[in-house]
């Protein structure tokens, strides 16, 4: 019997409650109740590990809790778990995943489906906390799969699909959310019943385990110049078919919670003129800004992505091609190079002999806010022609 | 204001529980059937330390993440704020201010510069020490709150107060603050 960790009622039926990012990843976490959480407890971490500790705590849920000495060591732990064939997942933010970094490559190399919350939060120098996406976009060539969440109900679901992916797949999974945006920001969530949801999850079977006796394997041998390309490249493929995976365990989480995950989501696009490209809860605040401007007329939309990696090129190409004007939005930089999103669908429409105008926007670096009008400054300047095919959003210049 | 949105913003120093305030009003609205959002603004966490707590009380999906310029409703929990922080900046003519002060709206409506919304005190600091026997204003506030704007029942922001205190602080502690909150609900003028 599993219970609510405040307070100790059996979840039978879904519910709508006052939740953080925080608090619904670690409810996800609750649901799914994995064999293995290994976690670093102390800044950066967020309070996904320290919600789902007083799970541990309170025995509601039987996961293994490992409290480690680093991040490293964390991801470290995670990649040892899941080898020997457990259900791992593990929760970090900020400069904990930059310090986890080789163990991460590490972990998609092997093709450990471990699932990790990510809050997504700005590295030093100079030192910061607040939301941007550097964090995961550090990870981004490492080999995992990357979902990201507007909001606290979409960390909730996409943290569900993410371990059914990730198992399917044997690839890791990162379900990113929002710095303090999200993780703390309190808003309706709806939890659905503890039974439907471990049906849905399933149990993790996982072919390679160390702990078969009977059916011994190698993890994580040398190879050199002689098989690791033709290892490596094996990657590659399965990614792609996280795309065609994601949306059809989404139609069956779809089942439970009536709703749609589609590769990226089209709001207001059909008409569209100008149209904005963002993730994660700035995706948000444009829809509130694009039915602003919906009702003077403007024809504004926006396309917010779920999946970032494996990058849905064509998909994402398709959808935009015929927009005149395009704005991506990205939340971190490149330094020296294009900022990641921005990149990506610049790259695709390549393919699709984009001829309309695109153009970049880097905002929020280091939790600079982006307000409602800051998103309706973009869009007029996009349909006026004055938006920089390089552009910042709330930079102070002087 | 959009239909059917109210946008409220806490004024008060870290630790004294304007984060909680908003929490509160949240999690009440939630109750009646309402979409809400409660976060405060993120910086350094310091007592003492001037802060903001927001909320958004809606009749349908809030999708806007970014923090209140222009609320409906700001409660300032110490008032000693407003020497150095204007609590009116967003705010328009149709807006509620409400003070914990013991000073009366008229006085602290000439401290305040080109105000001319809704103005409310009421001594929740006071309350608090009678009913408590602590310097907690946040909860009375609260009572404030519900008697000027009506955005939810005072009923149900006594439930939210009784499931979150009844367990941690007693029956005893938590009907004085539950009495409180219908203390300031009176007070306020």
């Amino acid at each position: 019997m599993y219970k609510d960790g405040r307070g100790g009622k059996v979840h039978k039926m879904s519910k709508t409650t006052a939740m953080t990012g925080a608090e619904s990843a670690a409810e996800a976490m609750r649901q799914i109740n994995p064999d293995v959480v290994a976690a670093y407890p102390i800044t950066p971490q967020t309070a996904i590990a320290q919600n789902f500790a007083n799970y541990v705590a309170n025995g509601i849920v039987d996961t293994e809790l490992v409290r480690v000495e680093s991040e490293h060591s964390a991801m470290s732990c995670c990649v040892g778990a899941s080898a020997a064939g457990a259900r791992v997942m593990t929760a970090t933010s900020s400069a904990g995943l930059a310090l986890m970094w080789e163990i991460v490559g590490v972990a998609a190399g092997l093709r450990l489906p471990i699932v990790m919350e990510v809050v997504n939060r700005a590295l030093s120098a100079p030192i910061n906390i607040h939301c941007d996406h550097s964090d995961s976009m550090g990870t981004r060539d490492l080999g995992w799969i990357q979902i990201f969440s507007e909001n606290a109900q979409e960390v909730y679901e996409h943290t569900l699909i993410a371990v059914r992916l990730a198992e399917k797949l044997l690839i890791p999974a990162m379900v990113c959310q929002d710095g303090f945006i999200t993780s703390h920001g309190v808003e309706n969530v709806e939890i659905f019943d503890d039974e439907g949801v471990k049906k849905f999850v399933g149990e993790h079977k996982y072919p390679y385990g160390l702990l078969d006796i009977k059916k011994p394997v190698t993890h994580g041998p040398l190879q050199l110049q002689d098989y690791y390309f033709e290892t490596r490249s094996q990657q590659i493929p399965v990614m792609e078919e996280a795309k065609k995976e994601f949306v059809k365990i989404g139609e069956e989480l779809g089942k439970i919670t009536k709703k749609k995950y589609p590769l990226f989501d089209e709001y207001e696009m059909k008409d569209a003129e100008a149209v904005i490209v963002v993730m994660n809860s700035t995706a948000g605040t444009t829809k509130t800004a694009i039915d602003a401007m919906r009702k003077e007329g403007k024809k504004v939309g926006l396309l917010k992505l779920r999946l970032f990696r494996p990058f849905p090129y064509k998909e994402v190409s398709d959808a935009l091609k015929h927009v005149k004007k395009i704005a991506v939005l990205d939340r971190s930089v490149s330094f020296g190079a294009n900022p990641p999103l921005y990149s990506e669908v610049k790259n695709g429409l390549y393919d699709v002999k984009y001829t309309g105008k695109l153009h970049s926007c880097v905002f929020g670096l280091g939790g600079r806010n982006i307000f409602v009008e800051d998103i309706i400054g973009v869009f007029n300047r996009l349909l006026d022609g004055k938006l920089k095919d390089h552009d910042y959003i709330g930079l102070r210049e002087e | 204001m959009e239909k059917g949105l109210l946008e409220i913003r806490i004024h008060g120093r870290g630790g004294q529980g304007a984060k909680t305030a908003s929490q509160f009003i949240a999690e009440s609205a939630l109750g009646e059937g309402k979409h809400i959002q409660s976060f405060p603004e993120y910086g350094p966490e310091r007592a003492g330390a001037p802060m903001k707590a927001y909320a958004r009380i809606s009749d349908k999906a809030i999708s806007n993440y970014a923090p209140v310029i222009s609320p409906d409703v700001v409660m300032v929990i110490d008032p000693t704020l407003m020497v150095s922080i204007d609590v009116t900046e967003g705010m328009s003519d149709k807006g509620i201010l409400i003070v914990n002060t013991p000073k009366s709206a008229d006085d602290i409506r000439k401290e305040l510069k080109n105000y001319k919304g809704k103005l409310y005190t009421v001594d929740a600091t006071k309350i608090s020490i009678d009913t408590v026997g602590k310097n907690l204003p946040n909860t009375p506030m609260l009572g404030a709150f519900v008697k000027l704007t009506n955005a939810i029942p005072l009923d149900a922001v006594k439930k939210s107060c009784k499931d979150k205190f009844l367990k941690k602080l007693g029956e005893e502690k938590t009907n004085a603050t539950i009495n409180g909150i219908d203390m300031a609900y009176e007070a306020v003028k």
